[in-house]
């Protein structure tokens, strides 16, 4: 039971994002990619639940080859790893309860009531009690996100992704996020895979922490690990020195 | 590049994007084709996409119609009077409004109303990765939010002709007795001269096929938006000049293959 990622090429036109991109996610962990902008974090992630299949490469999940499966098993995979949008993705036209109840539906035979009970628990458990009845448009970016969350959370997944869950808030909201995210993994278990930029945050909510550079992991272990390394790439992109990455490029 | 050239370039390369912004519309729309099967994604949404597409087009559709249909009346009896017994206002009108002006009209103005609309909406879902998340929630979003919208654009779209359709007639007519000092049986008359009942179903097979384009049009045009509010608005208005296009060429293909 894990996510493994092995030697994925993915380009779009002339431009090649990741060049041999092989990461393995431990079960019951959770993982932070860090990485500049436009490195590929995002496609990387995106690749996990199929959203875009590597042009070479496999991707695996519990065991089945992403890049591999028809589209029924690729939903059917879908429904145990819960996505978290860098901007929420909310749907716009519908309440905040509806958004969260969305994963609830596509499962048979759960009853309406069962399903309004899950919402109200999993607005409850990222403390967003009474906010049901909201739309997107009526909350702020930490509360989008939040609601974000619990839709992610509705349909009880083993793994859940973030992308880029605190950019864009301010220092006490992505306090509360990260917060959050520790908290999912500590009370239901799930297996997380962080995208971020946000050092502070990648630190204080990761088991481990790896840089995608150049289409590749440059480095990869634990948060202390990550600290203490003298790879001028890696060191300086952590402590925010240019110069450091300059030299060695 | 010699200047001379440059025209020649922009001519062909819009020619190009034309074809490929059609065959990603036929290719979605064989995907709606596919996802026909999933009911219970496009099932519930349905009547809402057609009241939107349909009930709520109507009072353009109409307005369009109506001064249409004087406008008909008006020249027919500007350019038979004199030559032509002037009952022949009645066939002018009739024959116009159903066979083309109805469907036509109504398609080119649904199509900036309806497939601008779906081009926006759809493509504001993509770049704020709404469309992923449906993905991701295990949707398929051809079948959430392409199908109904095409299949309530077939429906209806002949419905909105037919009340067009009546309207400009309806205006024809009145314009003729008000203002051409022309009496209703003379109107009558000629409007039942050279009528044929499958004047009416030529007429909904066209506003089936521009439904069918105006919607698939729009959709592809969202489904394909790249970038931000700049993409969304480049979404809609391809999918305006594209259908209208096609709504054109359409016209043209039904005339020669029906009549």
């Amino acid at each position: 039971m894990s996510i493994e990622i092995v030697n994925v090429h993915k380009a779009f036109g002339e431009n090649e994002v990741l060049k041999g991109f092989t990461l393995t996610i431990p079960v019951g962990q959770t993982t932070s990619i860090i990485g500049g902008s436009g490195s590929g974090k995002s496609v990387a992630l995106k690749h996990i639940i199929g959203l875009i299949r590597p042009d070479v490469g496999d991707v695996w999940v519990d065991g089945d080859n992403v890049s591999r499966l028809d589209q029924n098993s690729v939903y059917a995979l879908r429904r145990k790893v819960g996505y978290v949008f860098q901007f929420a993705a909310l749907f716009d036209s519908m309440t905040v309860a509806d958004n969260v109840g969305m994963g609830l539906k596509r499962i048979p035979d759960l009853a309406e009531g069962w399903i309004r009970d899950r919402v109200a628990e999993c607005l409850h458990l990222v403390d967003m009690d009474g906010f049901g009845d909201r739309y997107p448009s009526e909350l702020s970016g930490g509360q989008k996100k939040r609601a974000g969350l619990a839709r992610a959370i509705a349909t009880e997944p083993t793994y859940l992704l973030y992308d880029e869950p605190t950019t864009g808030l301010d220092p006490v909201t992505r306090a509360v996020i990260d917060d959050l995210i520790v908290r999912m993994a500590e009370e239901l278990g799930v297996t997380g895979v962080v995208i971020t930029h946000d050092m502070t945050s990648a630190f204080r909510i990761s088991d481990r922490v790896a840089m995608l550079y150049d289409g590749r992991i440059r480095l990869e272990g634990t948060p202390a690990e990550m600290r203490q390394t003298e790879d001028p790439i890696v060191k300086g992109f952590i402590e925010g020195r240019p110069e450091l990455l300059e030299s060695a490029t | 590049m010699p200047l001379f050239v440059r025209p020649i370039v922009a001519v062909g390369r819009g020619t190009l994007a034309s074809i490929v912004a059609v065959g990603k519309a036929g290719y979605l729309a064989v995907d709606a084709i596919h996802a026909l099967k999933q009911v219970q994604l496009w099932g519930p949404h349905l009547l809402v996409q057609m009241t939107r597409i349909g009930v709520e087009s109507v009072p353009i559709a109409l307005f369009i119609a109506m001064f249409t249909g004087i406008v008909l009346a008006l020249q027919a009896s500007y350019t038979f009077t004199g030559a032509v017994p002037l009952y022949f206002v009645g066939v002018l009108v009739g024959k116009t409004m159903v066979l083309e002006l109805g469907p036509v009209l109504t398609g080119l103005a649904l199509s900036g109303r309806v497939g601008a609309n779906i081009a926006a909406e759809i493509g504001t879902m993509r770049v704020t990765e709404q469309i992923d998340a449906l993905e991701a929630l295990a949707y398929d979003p051809v079948a959430y939010l392409v199908v109904p919208r095409v299949l309530a654009g077939a429906i209806m779209f002949p419905v909105v002709v037919i009340l067009a359709n009546a309207v400009g007639i309806a205006a024809g007519w009145a314009t003729s007795l008000v203002l051409l000092d022309m009496s209703s049986p003379a109107f009558m008359r000629g409007l039942r001269l050279f009528f044929e009942p499958f004047d009416v179903q030529f007429s909904m097979i066209k506003s089936v096929t521009f439904g069918l384009t105006v919607t698939a049009v729009g959709s592809s045009f969202g489904f394909h938006t790249r970038g931000g509010a700049e993409g969304v608005g480049r979404a809609a208005t391809g999918a305006v000049v594209i259908s209208s296009m096609i709504i054109l060429v359409l016209d043209a293909f039904w005339a020669a293959v029906l009549l």
